[in-house]
């Protein structure tokens, strides 16, 4: 049964025609593949442009954001110089709109970005110990879910007391849970895959099992679903605004502008929607890039 | 090491201890149940008794082979003989030390001894590494550096039979079913281990890529003398590869022999329903009648007595009442032994008196 050896890995080089030298990294396939799908493209195009001009709000905006004029309150859409309608003061909406784009999107995406940290670590953590350790974090995660996601931010947020940090705290605490559960379970999955086995089979330390073999596997999925929590918050965040929970006037905040504007949905119901729909739209958009990015992420075989 | 590398491995060779005489691996009494649930508020907890009570012996040199159907407990027994899961009972020593006991640590110079090769899955390699990295990981974790980590990795494909130049920086996707058991097997030997525990490592390749696999495996059981644990359903595999062979059922060994004995002279009904179910090529012995029926007992409650028993054509009431020990059985090869009282003289059954030409 010798004399049949050497053959054997000469063999193996027919099995599968030649592949290309070097292979595209992953990043790229995914950037590729995400460059294919027309409506996450339209979305992420969108979502730049509000970002890029709530950071470049001092070029862009038109008018000075606290700038009121009585002759101009609650002009119309396309008045000369309120473009696109003046508020209860005067102020000029587009420019408000801009510079409330500042507040509304640090308020969406830091809670988020701090859930995704600690949530993330503890999510890991739980998963790849296992055991008790997982238990604890996990039941103590669920006592959050017992309560509705905004009716905890709200709750938070009033016993902390209105202002964008106490905000940012309370909504911070609302998505540690989630983030949390969904590391858990990637991670756990990850842990039983065979690569791990043989990773632990090798004596390599805990931490650098997790480090390289864990972490690139479920940073995606986690990655995923932190930037479509993106759009939940920032209906969250505007509900605490709109609620007085959030910034407090003259500054200029998306759910802060709805709450104001309400009054005057019957004088002039276009310039009222306006905050509205920037929540609407910025979060539609969140919503539709991270489900791209999830698509292109699929591993095909 | 003999497999041809153009420097050195960068991990030293364990030495050997216990001399030629002394077994490479000894596992004693291992047993592992899992909790499924209930046990906390009164309800009785649901036990699934995976592993009960099994004993191993691998010589240098040898290779022991593991037979038995999907769910008799060969997987979970391979993960105890490597310590990655823990066992709840039983020791596992290795060339005359304590590689394994319950509660205590495998130390890193130890742990890599004794390596795993997986069937071959889509997890069975880190699909974000490539598989130069994959292969480097451990020689890494041993301290070894990066760029000497990456060039051992490197030999080690060619010793499997992968031009580094063409396969070392593809992602395990980019590969074949016997190109990735390849670095599956890389990866193991990397470690310069003196045990691998291969877990159903050909049952996904197709026949061609299996020979080759198998082939593999013989050169570099002999280039690097090592010892192997062959776990497989696939009876003529384990009968190529092994020198001894054991069968378990339902988390138990029921029989085990020196592979060409137990082939020709199976003692235990299970064996025997086992060996009928090998499809034939010979048309005058097509089987008509499948020789085992149904499904394996539930482990959560086996049988009492022989857990074969429920399916067994030759039962009688004392297999109920009693399990049978896994004795040597007189007038076969060399260290024959099976756990049937039909094979053991003098034990009641029926059939045990002629027991010597049973067959």
């Amino acid at each position: 049964m010798h004399g049949a050896l050497s053959p054997a890995a000469d063999a193996l080089a027919s099995e599968v025609p030649p592949a290309p030298q070097r292979h595209q990294s992953y990043l790229r396939v995914v950037f590729g593949r995400f460059l294919r799908q027309p409506i996450p493209v339209i979305a992420a195009v969108i979502l730049l442009a509000i970002i890029l001009a709530a950071v470049g709000a001092d070029l862009v905006a038109p008018h000075d954001p606290f700038q009121t004029r009585v002759s101009r309150r609650l002009a119309a859409i396309g008045t000369s110089d309120r473009l696109l309608g003046g508020d209860e003061l005067g102020r000029d909406v587009l420019t408000r709109l801009i510079y409330g784009g500042r507040i509304s999107l640090t308020m969406a995406i830091v809670p988020v970005a701090i859930g995704l940290f600690i949530g993330g670590f503890l999510g890991i953590l739980a998963g790849y110990a296992g055991g008790r350790v997982n238990m604890a974090i996990m039941r103590a995660m669920d006592v959050f879910y017992a309560f509705p996601s905004i009716l905890l931010a709200v709750a938070i947020a009033g016993a902390l007391g209105p202002g964008l940090v106490n905000g940012i705290l309370a909504l911070s605490l609302v998505f540690i849970p989630p983030i949390a559960r969904m590391a858990e379970s990637v991670t756990t999955q990850v842990r039983g895959y065979e690569y791990v086995v043989a990773a632990r089979l090798s004596g390599a330390s805990t931490v650098r099992i997790l480090r390289e073999h864990v972490l690139s596997n479920v940073a995606g999925p986690i990655l995923v679903f932190s930037s479509s929590q993106v759009s939940v918050s920032i209906i969250a965040a505007s509900g605490l605004s709109f609620l007085g929970l959030g910034v407090s006037p003259p500054l200029a905040d998306w759910g802060l502008m709805l709450s104001a504007l309400r009054q005057s949905i019957y004088v002039n119901p276009w310039v009222a929607a306006l905050p509205g729909a920037m929540i609407f739209i910025t979060s539609m958009s969140f919503n539709l890039v991270s489900d791209g990015v999830r698509k292109s992420m699929e591993v095909r075989r | 090491m003999s497999l041809q590398l153009s420097r050195p491995a960068p991990l030293r060779q364990i030495e050997d201890r216990g001399g030629p005489a002394q077994p490479l691996l000894i596992a004693k009494g291992l047993r592992k149940w899992f909790r499924l649930s209930g046990g906390l508020f009164g309800r009785a907890a649901t036990v699934v008794r995976a592993v009960d009570d099994f004993d191993l012996e691998v010589k240098k040199g040898e290779t022991v082979g593991i037979v038995g159907e999907s769910g008799c407990g060969k997987s979970t027994a391979a993960r105890l003989i490597s310590g990655i899961t823990p066992a709840d009972e039983g020791e596992v020593v290795l060339d005359g030390e304590s590689f394994f006991a319950p509660r205590s640590r495998i130390s890193r110079e130890q742990r890599r001894a004794v390596q795993m090769v997986f069937q071959d899955s889509a997890s069975s390699l880190n699909p974000r590494m490539t598989i130069t990295e994959t292969i480097a990981f451990g020689p890494r974790a041993h301290g070894v550096s990066r760029a000497e980590a990456r060039d051992y990795a490197l030999d080690l494909l060619a010793g499997v039979g992968l031009p580094p130049s063409r396969f070392g920086e593809r992602y395990p996707v980019a590969l074949s079913g016997g190109q990735r058991q390849r670095v599956n097997i890389a990866r193991a030997i990397a470690m310069r281990p003196r045990l691998l525990v291969l877990d159903e490592p050909v049952s996904a390749l197709d026949k061609s890529v299996e020979a080759q696999v198998l082939n593999l495996l013989v050169r570099m059981r002999e280039e690097l003398g090592l010892s192997y644990v062959f776990i497989s359903h696939d009876l003529n595999v384990v009968r190529y590869i092994s020198d001894r062979v054991i069968v378990m059922y339902l988390g138990q060994i029921v029989e085990q022999a020196d592979a060409g004995d137990l082939f020709a002279t199976p003692r235990h009904p299970y064996t025997r329903a086992l060996f009928a179910s090998k499809p034939s090529l010979d048309p005058r012995h097509r089987v008509q009648v499948a020789p085992l029926v149904g499904d394996p007992p539930d482990p959560v409650n086996p049988p009492s007595g022989c857990r074969f028993r429920t399916r067994c054509p030759i039962a009688e009431p004392l297999c109920a009442a009693a399990k049978p020990p896994l004795d040597i059985i007189p007038g076969s090869g060399d260290g024959h032994r099976a756990a049937c009282w039909a094979a053991i003289p003098g034990s009641g059954h029926s059939l045990s008196a002629n027991a010597g030409v049973l067959q």
